[in-house]
This record gives C-alpha cells, sequence and structure tokens, in this order.
C-alpha cells in the first residue's frame, strides 16, 4: 500500500506550524506501518489532547481522540476487548507524562500490547507555550518566565522501571531510525514506549533562543548519540538514542485469556 | 409467623455476621420465608463491636433495621453493655456465659449459656462458635429448622469443616433443648 | 428454582442482573460501599469469557469500558462519591460521543471522604450536572433487590437505546443490605443489543448521523468501517468541527434524544395514591421507609399515599404534577438537604405544599423520622 492510502488527505494541509516535528513522526510512522504491512482495518489509533494528539485525525485507521492524559486507559479497554487489534497510541509530553502519568506507568507495568510513541517537544504548543514535566530545569516557558525551577523526567529510565519490555529513544533528525525503532515496537509484543525528541520552534523553540526548526533538528545531531557509543562514554552529557529494553515478558492480554481458561474450568 | 427481629452482636472476628447471614439464608432458601440482613460497616466490623440486624418475616419487609429487637444475642461484655437497652420487652436475650457477665435489668427473657466452654470442650475450635450460638437460638425460638441451616452450611462451607459445623448446630441445639 | 433464588446484598443483585443483561466488560476501582461490585465481577466476568480490569483509578476505569464499549461490548463500571466525582469528564465524553456504558455509583455520605459506610444520596444533583457543558443525562434508581435487577437491566437497555451513559443510583443501605432475589429466566426480560449498522464495506458509513428514529447505528471499532470518534463537536463522520450549524445541530439532538422521550423512559411505583392527600415522594433506600410508614398508617386510616421514583433523570416533572394534583401535602423523603426536592417543587402547581423530611447525618431514615416530620405538617405537633 503507498504511504498516502493510509492519509485522510481531504484534511490536508494539517494544523501544525511550519517546522514542527510531529509531521515527521506522522511520517516515520506510517513508514514503519507501511514496511510491516498492516492492514488499515486492524489498527486502531487512540490519542488525547494535545498537538501530538491530533495525529490520529490524519490517519484512516479506527481513531479515537479522547480526552487529555487518558489515551493510554481509552487503549487498554479496546485492546483488552480485541487483542488481535494494533493499538498505536501518540502522545505529547505533557499528554504522556503530567496529567496521564499515572496511566503510563500502569499501562507500563501490566505490560499491555500497546504501542506508546511520545512525541517529547518540551512544551505546551497547543495552549501556547507552558512548561512541560520534559521542559527541564533552567528553560524558559510562558508558566516559567523567570526559569523552570522543576526538574525532567527522563522518559527513558521511568518506562524502564515502570516495567515496559521495550523502550527507545529517537528523534527527528534521525528519521530513518525512527522509523525502524517504531516499526520494531509495534511489533513487539508487550508495552512498547518509543520516545521521539520532536522540536517545536514556534514556543519552545522561540523561548529558549534555540533558532529555527533547521537548527532545532541540527542541534539534535549534536546533543545525541547511539547508545553505548565511544562519544558517550568520553561525553556523559549526551542523550542516548536506540533502544534500550527489547525483552520478552507475559503479556497482559495473553494473561487474561488464561484467568479466563481458569475460571471456566473452576465454574 | 410473626415477624422476627434480631440483632446479633459480638466483636468482629467471632463470626456474629456470618451466623446472622446463614440464618437468613436459611429461611428464604429453604423455608420460603422473607428476610432482610443489615450490618454496621466500618473498622469497627474488624475487631470492634460487630453487629448485624436480621428480620425474618412471612411478609414483605420494607424498613430493614431493627430498632427494637425481640431476639438480641450478645458475644462479648461490651456488645452487651452496648445493646441490652434496646431490647423489646419479654424478648430473649441470649449471651455467653464465659464473655458476658448480665445484669437482670430488662424485662426479657435472659438466658445464659456456655456456648464458648461447651465449644471448646466438646468440639475444641473456637471458630464454631457462632453455629453454636445459632443452634441454641433456633432450639429456643422456632425460627428456621436445623436441616435448613445444614443445607446452607453444606453450600457455602469446605467438605471437611462441614461435620465440626454439624456437630457445633447439635451441640448448641442440646444446649437449648437443656433449658425447656 | 433453587438456584434462581439468591439471598444477596444489593451490589451482587446489580452484578447478576448486569451479566443477565449480557455484560461483557467491567473495568474498575476499589471503593466502599461499593467494592464488593467489583469483586463479584472479577469472580463471574471470566466464567462467562468477559473482561475484568482493575484499573489505577477512577478516570482510567470509566475510560477502558468506554474504549471496550466501542468494540462492541456491553459495559460497566462501579464506584462510590470520590470515584464518581473522578469520572466526570470522561462520562462528559461518553456523552458527546454517544457511547453506551453504565456507570453505578453507591452513594456514601459527602463532599469529600465523607462517610464511607453510611448512607446518604447527596449525588443525585453531582448525576445530573456533575460533568460540564449543558447534556442531558439518564439516572435510575431502586429500593429493593429484584427491582434493582429490573432497573439494571433497564439501565442497559437505555444506554444501548438511546447511545448514553447511564447512571445506576444506589446507596449504601441498597448496596450492603442482603435480602431475596430471584433471577428471572433467561428471555423474561427483554434485552435491547447493540444496534449495528447495515452499511456494506467500501459504502460511506456515517456514524454520526441519526436515523429517522433518532437511533445511531454503530459500527465496531477494528470491523470494517473506520471512523473517527472525538469529544470535539463533530459532524456525521466524526471530525472535529465549530460550524455553527453543526454545533448546534448536535447538542440540540444530544439533549433531544432524552428530553423528548421522558415518556418512555420515566419508571415510577405508586402505592395508595388514588385517595392519598398525603403524598411521599421518595426513592432508592429511603422509599423503604416511606413505605413502611405508609403501609402503617394506612392500617390505621390515614390517607397516605408513596411515589417511588426509579427515574430520578430525565425527571419526570409530568409525572409527578399529575400524581400530586389532589394532594393537601407532598412530603419529599431523602438523604440529603432537598435535590429531588427543588424538582418536585418545579412539578407541582402549588410548591408551597411540599415539603422535606430528610437526614443528612450518615444515619438510614426511619419511618418514625418521617411521622415526626408528618405530623408537624399536619399540625399536629412532634
Amino acid at each position: 500500500m503507498a504511504i498516502k492510502d493510509y492519509l485522510r488527505e481531504r484534511f490536508f494541509p494539517h494544523m501544525w506550524c511550519p517546522g514542527c516535528g510531529h509531521g515527521t513522526v506522522l511520517n516515520c510512522m506510517l513508514r514503519a506501518i507501511e514496511n510491516l504491512a498492516l492492514e488499515k482495518n486492524d489498527i486502531v489509533m487512540v490519542s488525547g489532547i494535545g498537538c501530538s494528539a491530533r495525529i490520529s485525525g490524519y490517519v484512516d485507521f479506527h481513531t479515537l481522540h479522547t480526552i487529555h492524559g487518558r489515551a493510554l486507559a481509552f487503549a487498554t479497554g479496546v485492546k483488552m476487548s480485541r487483542p488481535d487489534l494494533n493499538l498505536i497510541v501518540p502522545m505529547g509530553d505533557g499528554d504522556a507524562l503530567a496529567i496521564g502519568g499515572n496511566h503510563f506507568i500502569h499501562a507500563a507495568r501490566r505490560n499491555i500490547d500497546i504501542t506508546a510513541i511520545i512525541m517529547n517537544n518540551r512544551i505546551y504548543g497547543m495552549t501556547g507555550g507552558q512548561f512541560s514535566p520534559l521542559t527541564g530545569y533552567g528553560k524558559l516557558a510562558t508558566t516559567a518566565p523567570y526559569t523552570n525551577i522543576d526538574h525532567a523526567f527522563d522518559t527513558v529510565s521511568l518506562a524502564i522501571a515502570a516495567g515496559a519490555s521495550f523502550v527507545a529513544r529517537t528523534t527527528t533528525y534521525h528519521a530513518r531510525q525512527m522509523t525502524d525503532i517504531i516499526q520494531k515496537a509495534i511489533q513487539h509484543k508487550g508495552f512498547s514506549v518509543v520516545e521521539v525528541l520532536t522540536q517545536c520552534p514556534t514556543y519552545f523553540g522561540r523561548k529558549n533562543k534555540e533558532g529555527s526548526a533547521a537548527e532545532m533538528m541540527e542541534n539534535y545531531k549534536n546533543i545525541t548519540t547511539p547508545i553505548g557509543s565511544k562519544k558517550s562514554q568520553e561525553n556523559p552529557e549526551l542523550i542516548e538514542r536506540g533502544i534500550f529494553v527489547e525483552k520478552e515478558m507475559p503479556e497482559y492480554c495473553s494473561e487474561y485469556k488464561k484467568i479466563i481458561q481458569k475460571a471456566v474450568k473452576g465454574k | 409467623m410473626e415477624k422476627c427481629r434480631i440483632v446479633m452482636s459480638g466483636s468482629g472476628g467471632q463470626g456474629v455476621i456470618t451466623a446472622s447471614v446463614i440464618l437468613a439464608e436459611a429461611a428464604v432458601i429453604f423455608e420460603g420465608l422473607i428476610a432482610v440482613q443489615s450490618q454496621a460497616y466500618g473498622p469497627e466490623a474488624r475487631g470492634g463491636a460487630a453487629r448485624s440486624d436480621v428480620i425474618i418475616s412471612d411478609s414483605e419487609i420494607h424498613f430493614p433495621k431493627v430498632t427494637q429487637p425481640n431476639v438480641l444475642v450478645c458475644l462479648t461484655q461490651t456488645a452487651y453493655n452496648k445493646f441490652f437497652p434496646i431490647i423489646r420487652p419479654g424478648g430473649l436475650l441470649l449471651t455467653d456465659t464465659r464473655y458476658v457477665t448480665t445484669e437482670r435489668k430488662v424485662d426479657a427473657k435472659q438466658i445464659e449459656l456456655p456456648m464458648y466452654n461447651q465449644v471448646m470442650e466438646k468440639i475444641g475450635n473456637p471458630v464454631v462458635l457462632n453455629i453454636c450460638m445459632l443452634g441454641a437460638l433456633i432450639s429456643l425460638r422456632n425460627i428456621v429448622k436445623p436441616e435448613s441451616i445444614l443445607k446452607i452450611l453444606e453450600e457455602r462451607l469446605p467438605a471437611n469443616s462441614i461435620q465440626m459445623n454439624r456437630n457445633a448446630l447439635e451441640l448448641g441445639i442440646s444446649l437449648g433443648e437443656n433449658l425447656k | 428454582m433453587k438456584n434462581q433464588i439468591k439471598f444477596v446484598q444489593g451490589n451482587e443483585a446489580c452484578v447478576e442482573a448486569a451479566l443477565y443483561a449480557g455484560l461483557d466488560f467491567f473495568a474498575g476501582y476499589p471503593i466502599t460501599p461499593s467494592t464488593e461490585i467489583a469483586e463479584h465481577m472479577a469472580v463471574r466476568l471470566p466464567q462467562i469469557g468477559g473482561r475484568f480490569l482493575q484499573m489505577e483509578d477512577e478516570i482510567a476505569s470509566l475510560c477502558a469500558i468506554i474504549g471496550a464499549s466501542l468494540t462492541g461490548n456491553k459495559v460497566m463500571t462501579a464506584t462510590s462519591g470520590p470515584g464518581f466525582s473522578l469520572m466526570q469528564e470522561a462520562l462528559g465524553y461518553a456523552i458527546m460521543t454517544e457511547i453506551p456504558c453504565v456507570i453505578v455509583n453507591v452513594q456514601r455520605g459527602g463532599p469529600s471522604t465523607g462517610l464511607p459506610t453510611h448512607a446518604s444520596q447527596g449525588d443525585i444533583n453531582q448525576a445530573r450536572w456533575g460533568t460540564h457543558g449543558d447534556h442531558a443525562i439518564i439516572a435510575l434508581t431502586a429500593s429493593n433487590h429484584q427491582d434493582l435487577f429490573d432497573i439494571t437491566v433497564e439501565a442497559f437497555n437505555l444506554a444501548e437505546t438511546y447511545r448514553t451513559p447511564v447512571i445506576l443510583m444506589l446507596d449504601e443501605i441498597t448496596g450492603h443490605m442482603r435480602e431475596r432475589l430471584h433471577i428471572p429466566k433467561p428471555g423474561k426480560i427483554p434485552i435491547v443489543s447493540r444496534l449495528k449498522t447495515s452499511v456494506k464495506q467500501g459504502v460511506d458509513y456515517h456514524p454520526y448521523l441519526p436515523r429517522e428514529d433518532g437511533r445511531l447505528p454503530m459500527s465496531d471499532f477494528g470491523g470494517i468501517h473506520r471512523y473517527n470518534v472525538t469529544g470535539l463537536f463533530h459532524d456525521m463522520w466524526g471530525f472535529p468541527t465549530d460550524n455553527p450549524q453543526i454545533v448546534h445541530g448536535l447538542l440540540r439532538h444530544l439533549l433531544d434524544k432524552i428530553g423528548n422521550n421522558v415518556h418512555l423512559i420515566a419508571k415510577y411505583k405508586e402505592y395508595y395514591l388514588e385517595d392519598a392527600t398525603t403524598i411521599l415522594v421518595s426513592y432508592g433506600s429511603s422509599a423503604r421507609s416511606a413505605l413502611h410508614l405508609v403501609n402503617n398508617r394506612r392500617n390505621r386510616g390515614e390517607r397516605l399515599g408513596l411515589l417511588e421514583l426509579q427515574t430520578l433523570w430525565p425527571f419526570p416533572y409530568g409525572i409527578v404534577r399529575e400524581k400530586c394534583a389532589n394532594a393537601r401535602h407532598v412530603l419529599v423523603v431523602e438523604m440529603n438537604m432537598g435535590q429531588i426536592l427543588r424538582e418536585v417543587k418545579i412539578a407541582v402547581e402549588d410548591p408551597e405544599k411540599v415539603f422535606l423530611a430528610n437526614r443528612i447525618d450518615g444515619m438510614f431514615i426511619t419511618p418514625t423520622d418521617i411521622r415526626n416530620i408528618l405530623r408537624l405538617i399536619q399540625g399536629k405537633g412532634v
């Protein structure tokens, strides 16, 4: 299937700002789905609220645009009742880790077969540039006019600690890697987390003098390095990207199937 | 039958609530009677004074709480001190001699039975005190037949504990019979 | 026969009724006094191949069942006041997206943590107005286990018929009390199944275009029609829009599908209303005490009657007006500060004749409590 066939073209041009990284995420995600040759009817995309959440409107899957932070809870209900479907949940950093933080760690803990893509632009874009739990100490935002004193989560460490069985990080600069990682994440049976560093030139970039979208992307090249690389050992300040965790663990829906067998037998 | 309003009280863990449910369930399932059971919930149900209200009747019961019981069972001193004044004049007040020292303050038929001591002597396991109490109660007041209670016990309990409960029920019945 | 008669708590009666109605999926979070519903669901649902999920909170519980409902399941969650407060946003989402679900609120005393193990009916207005924005809602209640069984089945039927969340308002008394329950044979109570679209694959399906009768056939998520579901105002395909005409049309549809069918939705019971000069209006567990008193006073020749409401929302104004037309006094019996009293006053022609008998101390209102108020109203002193 051509990539265009996955899109609802009538809704284009999309609503994201010029230079926004979310379009790249959409692109890479669709390429991953194309590589896997998934049927459109077998994919359910569930999203919450925010710029990132609007991604679900542009794709020709079963799409569920829900309320802020709760996408994973809705997705859990869909997946539990139809374990054969592929569940993809794109979320923003605020959506996933502030208001939705509790659902995120519990979905990871259950190891339910859902692919969570956290589009981390370090800001609340839809509401106009307030700091998020990933903005980071010392940065500026409309609600941190004197610099932010909140420390950021490390999404990867958080996901690993919560028990996710697939954890990876990439950036919009590394589009080929992103496609490859999302593809593996969808294939993985269990809860998979992909953090994508994606630029918001309009708010985060402008507030923090990070330059144009192109400059922000270039910066991703400079501040990241493959996991365990020589550069990483020399400079621990660099952000590692790649697949951190990929392990086999009992998946929630499969486990519940066993519960049903037990209950039916014991009746 | 006349409406039978029962309050069973004791401390959490003595099984008074279980006993009250078994009694009411036996009345409903095997004797075609109407019954409601309700209890005080909350932390007190896990160690403090437990209270369960049961009404058994042959006609509809709407208000489910018992304000003036004609049968009051108290298995601890605390429960007795708290509840003895609410008994309906002429009612039956059943207590256990080991746990409760009674004062003859109410117009009721006060029956004190050595249920705990007998259970320990004849069966050796305090867990069936509540079933012994049920046995005594149904022999003193014909609320339901012993077979009905036995059938509920058989439905609810694991096979290996049914005999012990049957013994406790019979023990209670004989304690009650001796008073007649 | 024997197996169809049970002696159970109201919470368990509610579970049995939900299964009878065809429940497939339950998600919940433990909270007194509703917890027994989750416990029984955990045992019973997997036995029939259904799914029970204990979620991380009440918000997630309601979200999960909405997701499950979209795939074609009949779904339920159960909670009490604090959890019901948490559910309000997702409740609005289910209203807006027209996804059938049943939410049980076994009421406790409030506000806040309040009185977890005591009787109250303080959430009646929250059920009506808890979620933001103009909306319509269906909320039902019952006073005994047999009625609760029927009303629970009705809750599922209404949820499917009107494609809307239905709230079942129990309380600590009806939830925890044990009494007889007769489980009807399958088929005895009619069950409304999900209305599914007959639109074939490849033909344009409009998930949000009501049929002429106002009903909205669904297509299961994961099925042959791919569409969008959103809590934003949306067009007939389910895509966001702020077109004023579409916005107005959707909101009217959401309000009218329930508001125009009150006569079909409203359920109530009446006792001795024909010649009653004083009418008690009550619902839920309070109606038990009211009925106790009515039976008692009737034996002594007093012309007392009871109108027991089983549908609280949409409020059956017409029925209340008609039934209370000839009464000298109307006494609303409830365990709150007059949440239904207000509606009854709106309903009747002469609001001055409507009084309140209530209790707000966590204690179950007794027939004596009601009797005392009645004497005051009738000018007989306490």
